[in-house]
């Protein structure tokens, strides 16, 4: 008995300490960006900063947002964020009610229809050549038209309106409101659960895309954060140049932490990270939810 | 004549009648609230119609001679021209079979290790103070929701050689001299790749598993912890049998995307020394059609690639109705 406990215990130290590396294999990144973007940025450009911030500033939060094109691909990447997400919701969530209704002419095609939809995509290039074709090639309607239908969402709130007692419906149909009055009304309210669900999926996707920048938009003014922030690690030359220009114009630059490109990229990656970083923890249930819903569906 | 006039007269008739009807039976339909509800979600299905659908009037570049600017009217029809020369021409031939051996080596990596969640899940489940494990679970699933490109941040400030945390570690701890370069090597990318993915999507990959394993029935470990079982065979006889669905389910839908491993991962990490071994599938067709401009030989591409995943994911679906009784899509 005295060895199986010992045993136990043992196997609960190393378990736990496997996960505990995983963890912290998961989170140092960040912690690693974070620190250095605090640190004077001399020593963390030499690479002095490994574990723990030393000369503590947030200079480089500010400065960060004067170099030019960073506010801009904010200001688009929060716009798309937004006003993607509500029109997926609306689309997705309108559809998806739609389809609950038996008496909708050729319900049966038109959710296959959508459904298909899902599993099969044309292609890469007669894809661009389509979005180019109806004038959404640089064009800031790119990024939130053609995720205002996605299937799986529709699938998952039908899933859910399929729950909801008529009954609750039928009490305002009798009053004489329409479909428009009952989904907004009544529908609705009643699914904020899965609103909440799809809204910080089609949250999450908005603010992460970066291909469809890649693939449409021309304009230095329609690119988003992602997308501004690949080019910056990437074009480590023209970065370089940016700052000198940048700062040149800029009278104070004498202060002591002037931006280096390191501490750049660092700042940029952080400014991108921290929205996720922050509203994560209090919507992760509503992503395992999602993901529970989309599991029984399939 | 006067009956010649008749019969048209008649036929006249005939014709109104049943234009007539068409049009009571046109505007019953109209009428109904079924048809009204549809009216008003057109807009949305006209979105799925073009963003989905139209894109296939694309394939027709396939079979011609198309070059960026023109008129497809204006082009000379090859046929399967672009088919052929995927496997005709030699340069090619050879870009083909090694952009098929990235796809299939890195699924197929992909695969071997989708157990990992698995196993996951099923010791997390052992971590028995609640936070702790909640906390695990919420911090490994973190870097799922950020973009490929922060990943690819993440892996500049942990392996570049200039603001790279481990060249920096080893440099300042004298084990090495010069930075690695890890970005430039050819080796082991496959494996790299998988790493990053394996980093990224981990934790959330086990999700699906802790909650099957939570739905578990707990009587059956107290019976079977009565029949003397010890921890690690309930695992394998209670816990791993009880998963063995999500587990199934997950690993065709994987096998019906083998093709599908998408581009911006291998988009990030490519570079002029990789690229060899990092193009896949969706890559190539990117870097042909969209980088070197041959838009109806990428095309040609993407068409036989969307074909075989149909084919797939029908095959996957298939075996899923053999062998659980139920389909996946």
């Amino acid at each position: 008995m005295n060895k199986l406990k010992i045993s136990n215990i043992v196997f609960r130290i190393i378990n736990t300490s496997v996960f505990l590396i995983i963890t912290l294999i998961c989170v140092f990144p960040f912690y690693y960006i974070f620190i250095n973007t605090i640190s004077n940025n001399d020593l963390s450009s030499a690479g002095k900063i490994l574990f723990y911030p030393i000369g503590i500033h947030f200079g480089n939060y500010i400065e960060v947002f004067k170099l030019k094109g960073i506010g801009q691909a904010a200001l688009v990447s929060v716009a798309r964020t937004v006003l993607g997400t509500i029109l997926t919701l609306l689309g997705s969530s309108f559809l998806g009610y739609a389809f609950c209704k038996a008496e909708y002419w050729k319900r049966k095609f038109w959710y296959r229809f959508v459904v298909i939809a899902m599993y099969f995509n044309a292609g890469l290039i007669p894809w661009f050549v389509t979005m180019k074709s109806i004038g959404l090639y640089n064009n800031f309607l790119a990024y939130i038209l053609p995720t205002m239908v996605v299937p799986f969402y529709v699938i998952l709130f039908k899933t859910y309106v399929e729950q909801i007692p008529p009954s609750l419906e039928e009490s305002v149909q009798l009053d004489g409101g329409g479909y428009f009055v009952r989904f907004f009304q009544i529908i609705l309210p009643l699914s904020t659960p899965i609103l909440a669900t799809i809204g910080v999926f089609a949250c999450a996707g908005q603010w992460n895309s970066f291909m469809d920048t890649l693939f449409l938009m021309k304009s230095q003014n329609l690119f988003t954060l992602q997308y501004v922030m690949y080019q910056y690690l990437n074009e480590v030359n023209a970065l370089a140049n940016l700052m000198r220009t940048s700062q040149a114009t800029n009278v104070n630059a004498a202060s002591m932490n002037l931006l280096t490109p390191t501490s750049v990229r660092m700042t940029v990656s952080f400014v991108v990270i921290v929205p996720i970083l922050f509203v994560y923890p209090f919507l992760q249930r509503y992503f395992v939810k999602g993901i529970m819903i989309g599991a029984i569906k399939g | 004549m006067n009956l010649i006039y008749n019969q048209l007269a008649i036929k006249n008739i005939g014709t109104n009648l049943r234009w007539e009807l068409i049009t009571i039976k046109v505007i019953a339909t109209v009428k109904k609230p079924g048809f009204r509800l549809f009216l008003i979600s057109l807009p949305f299905l006209i979105a799925v119609f073009v963003f989905s659908y139209l894109p296939l009037y694309g394939w027709t570049y396939a079979f011609f001679d198309y070059h960026a600017g023109m008129h497809l009217k204006d082009c000379t029809f090859v046929g399967l021209k672009f088919f052929h020369s995927m496997v005709d021409n030699p340069v090619s031939r050879q870009e083909i079979l090694q952009v098929l051996s990235n796809t299939f080596g890195m699924s197929f990596l992909g695969i071997l290790v989708s157990p990992l969640p698995v196993i996951f899940a099923i010791f997390l489940m052992e971590i028995k103070p609640k936070h702790l494990r909640g906390s695990i679970q919420t911090l490994t699933t973190l870097p799922n929701f950020i973009s490929w490109v922060l990943v690819f941040s993440v892996a500049w400030s942990m392996f570049s050689v200039e603001d790279g945390f481990v060249n920096r570690l080893l440099m300042s701890t004298h084990i090495i001299n010069t930075e690695i370069n890890f970005f430039a090597s050819t080796d082991h990318v496959w494996l790299t790749m998988l790493g990053y993915s394996l980093w990224k999507n981990l934790g959330w990959n086990a999700i699906m598993y802790i909650s099957a394993i939570t739905a578990i029935d707990t009587e059956q470990y107290e019976a079977a912890r009565v029949d003397g079982a010890g921890r690690f065979q309930c695992m394998w006889h209670i816990t791993v049998p009880g998963i063995m669905p999500t587990y199934f389910v997950l690993l065709l839908l994987s096998i019906a995307n083998f093709l599908n491993n998408g581009m911006e991962q291998y988009y990030l990490f490519q570079n002029p020394m990789n690229k060899s071994a990092i193009e896949v599938l969706d890559l190539y067709v990117y870097n042909m059609g969209m980088v070197g401009q041959n838009i109806s030989y990428s095309t040609a591409v993407g068409i036989l690639k969307s074909l075989v995943s149909v084919t797939l994911l029908f095959f996957a679906n298939g075996m899923s109705k053999v062998i659980r009784k139920e389909s996946i899509i």
